[in-house]
Formats: C-alpha cells, structure tokens, sequence
C-alpha cells in the first residue's frame, strides 16, 4: 500500500515537472512532437531509476562510513555522468534497437536536473532502497505523462491563430500553466 | 579605449540582449521553482551568480591544461566544486534562505546557463573577459529572478520584499505552480513584443 500511495503522488500529486519545476529544460525544449517527447521519458525512466539505485548505494556505503557527505553534490553528478555514459555503451552493444530509440536523448539527461534532484530528494526523505526505486520509477512516469500531454498539446498549438508575440515559447508556457492548475485538481487524492 | 568598450557590452549582453532566461531561455527550473517571492529570486540569483562568476574565472585559467575529450566533465567537477562551497556558506550563514531554497542550491550544478557560460564563453576567453561575462549573466539571471519573483509576490500575497501593503487576500495561484509558467509566459510574451515593435518606430 505504502509503494503504490508513493508511485499515485509523484505521478499526480506531487508531479515532478508541473509541481516541482524540476526538468523543465526537456520539458519546454524536446517537446515539440509527441514522438520524440516519449522518447525522451523512456530514456528518463530508464535513466533515473539506475542512476537513483546507484546514487542510494553510494550515499550509504560510500559517502557515509566515510564522513563525507559534504561531497554529495561533486560525487552524484559524476555517478550520473559516468552512468549515462556506461548506459550509452551498453545499449549499444545489447540492445541496439533501443539504442537507436533513446540514443539521441541520452547525452541530454546529465544536464537534467530531475535525475540530480530526485537522487538527493530520495536521500532527503530517509527512503529505503525499495522506497527509492518506487519514488524514482513514480517520479520518471510522472515526468513521461507530463511531458507527452504537453507535446500533443502544444502540436495542436502549432496550428492556432496567435497573436504574433504569443507564438513558440509564450504560447507553451500558458499552456503548461493550465496544465499544471489541471494536475492540482489532483491534490487531496491520498 | 576600445577594449574598455567591448567590456561594457560583455556586460551589458547578459542583462538584456542575451539575458540568460528571458531570451536564452536557459536555467528555467531554478527560475520558476524558488521564486514565488522576490528576497528568494534575489538570493538564488546571487547564489547562482557567485558560482557562474567563480567558475568561469577558473576554468579560462586551466583551459590550456585540460585536454579537449574530457572538457565537459572537468568543467563540471569545477562547477559542483563552487555550488558545494555556496551550500556550505549558505548553510552557515542564511539558514532561513537555505531551508527555502532547499533542492535548489545543489541544482545548480545542472543550470544549463553555468556549463553553457563555461563552454561558449570561458573556455575561448581570457581570464579578465570571462569574469565580466559571468558577471553580466549573473545580473541578468539575478534580475530576471527578482523580476519575476516581484510579480508573483506582489499579486500574489500583495507584498513586495516581504512587506505587505494591503490587508487583503492576493490571488494565491500566482504563488503555487500555475502562477510561475504563466507569469514567464507573459513576461517573455512582453519582451518580444517590445522587440518586434522597435523597428517600426525608429523607422
């Protein structure tokens, strides 16, 4: 009960995107069509859940034992790095279909601040590892579904008569608002 | 003499001609999440720009030292090296802002404009230059924060730097979530109006 109360509020209630303003980069910059929209949530799921496991493990048999904590921000930024490195290579080689799918998307995840934040978000609620991977998968679903609304609504921006200063980025932003005054109408759901 | 003028534009380009949120449109996550009042735009402006400045200061002066393929995660390491420094110093001495800013300080590591500023601009220039143009980006970055921390503060619990100048109830929703896209949106909306509007004019 307790994981699945977990994966309902990052999704709806505590969206990542809509409520937290983390990953809004992607989320206003690759989500111009649906298709490659999806493809970068994929490659966020994918990405964060590792990334989360791996962060957890070394906060707590690294960082720990060792006093130095204070070394968090320097130490999760390069596990990220080196990870979606370590993805990139591995896909390729197994899986080259996926790889042809979340490729281009992969190198653009470093600089996503939803993967850091949920890494040290996990770390600052106290979650056990279980607790940290369902927080991650939630929060990476939740940032897909945003992410993928906003794209098909803003395909259907593309073919509204604006006024010409509204148009691009304006236009996306209100729309997002209304968006995110949509997903509060979730709040109180558990 | 005209160095100094090149200076001043270095300057002056990040405040508006290519300021950082408005036009560039990087560092969005920090600049819609911390600022639904103005003291926390100005504090996570200043915090941000003391890592830019910071930054691009070290890295234009160890950019013949370090070799071009690992660039990115050098310049990184540097950077997370900085906002760890403005964590601690914030921790100590603002602990108030710190608990408001909160998720947002180690973030910016991941601002997009920091590494954008360390890889367009500090890894090219001099060392003089660099700290100018992180200067100028900071101001802008700083400004558009306020500016927009202002709006949300002032319509939304009718106050402005914390002090309040009506007993009334503001339009909560420009505090929460929704308020910040949509403020954003009408700032930019104004910005580019403003722009397409020049020409006619001085034609």
């Amino acid at each position: 009960m307790e994981y699945i109360i977990i994966i309902i509020s990052t999704i709806f209630i505590n969206n990542i995107v809509l409520a937290k303003f983390l990953g809004i980069c992607p989320f206003l910059g690759v989500s111009k069509n649906t298709s490659t929209a999806v493809g970068m949530g994929g490659a966020v799921i994918f990405v964060m859940t590792i990334a989360t496991i791996m962060t957890y493990l070394v906060q707590h048999y690294i960082l720990i034992p060792l006093d130095i904590e204070y070394l968090q921000t320097v130490t999760y930024i390069l596990v990220i790095a080196f990870l979606v490195q370590v993805v990139e290579i591995v896909l390729k080689k197994v899986s080259p279909d996926l790889y042809q799918a979340l490729g281009v998307y992969l190198p653009l995840i470093t600089t996503n601040c939803a993967i850091l934040g949920v890494a040290i978000l996990v770390i600052q609620n106290d979650f056990n590892l279980l607790q940290s991977v369902t927080f991650a998968i939630g929060n990476a679903i939740g940032f897909t579904l945003a992410i993928a609304i906003f794209s098909s609504l803003r395909e259907q921006l593309e073919n509204a008569d604006l006024p010409e200063y509204m148009q691009g980025v304006p236009a996306a932003l209100i729309t997002a608002s209304i968006l995110s005054m949509a997903f509060m109408g979730f709040a109180g759901l558990v | 003499m005209v160095k100094q003028i090149s200076n001043k534009e270095n300057f002056l380009k990040g405040i508006i001609k290519e300021n950082p949120v408005f036009v560039l449109l990087l560092g969005c996550c920090p600049t819609l999440g911390v600022t639904s009042s103005a003291i926390n735009g100005l504090g996570m402006g200043v915090a941000t720009m003391f890592v830019l400045i910071m930054s691009n200061v070290v890295i234009s002066l160890v950019k013949n030292v370090i070799p071009d393929k690992v660039r990115i995660p050098s310049f990184i390491v540097i950077i997370a090296a900085f906002v760890t420094v403005v964590q601690l110093l914030m921790e100590a001495y603002t602990p108030a802002l710190h608990e408001q800013l909160g998720l947002f300080i180690p973030l910016i590591v991941v601002n997009c404009i920091v590494l954008g500023r360390a890889e367009a601009f500090a890894s090219r220039n001099t060392l003089f230059s660099s700290m100018i143009d992180g200067l100028g980006m900071g101001v802008g970055f700083t400004f558009a924060l306020v500016l927009l921390g202002s709006i949300r503060e002032v319509l939304g619990s009718l106050s402005l730097f914390g002090f309040r100048f009506a007993e009334a109830d503001g339009m909560l929703i420009f505090i929460l979530a929704p308020g910040a896209f949509i403020t954003l949106g009408f700032i930019i909306a104004v910005m580019t109006w403003i722009k397409k509007r020049k020409p006619k004019t001085t034609s």
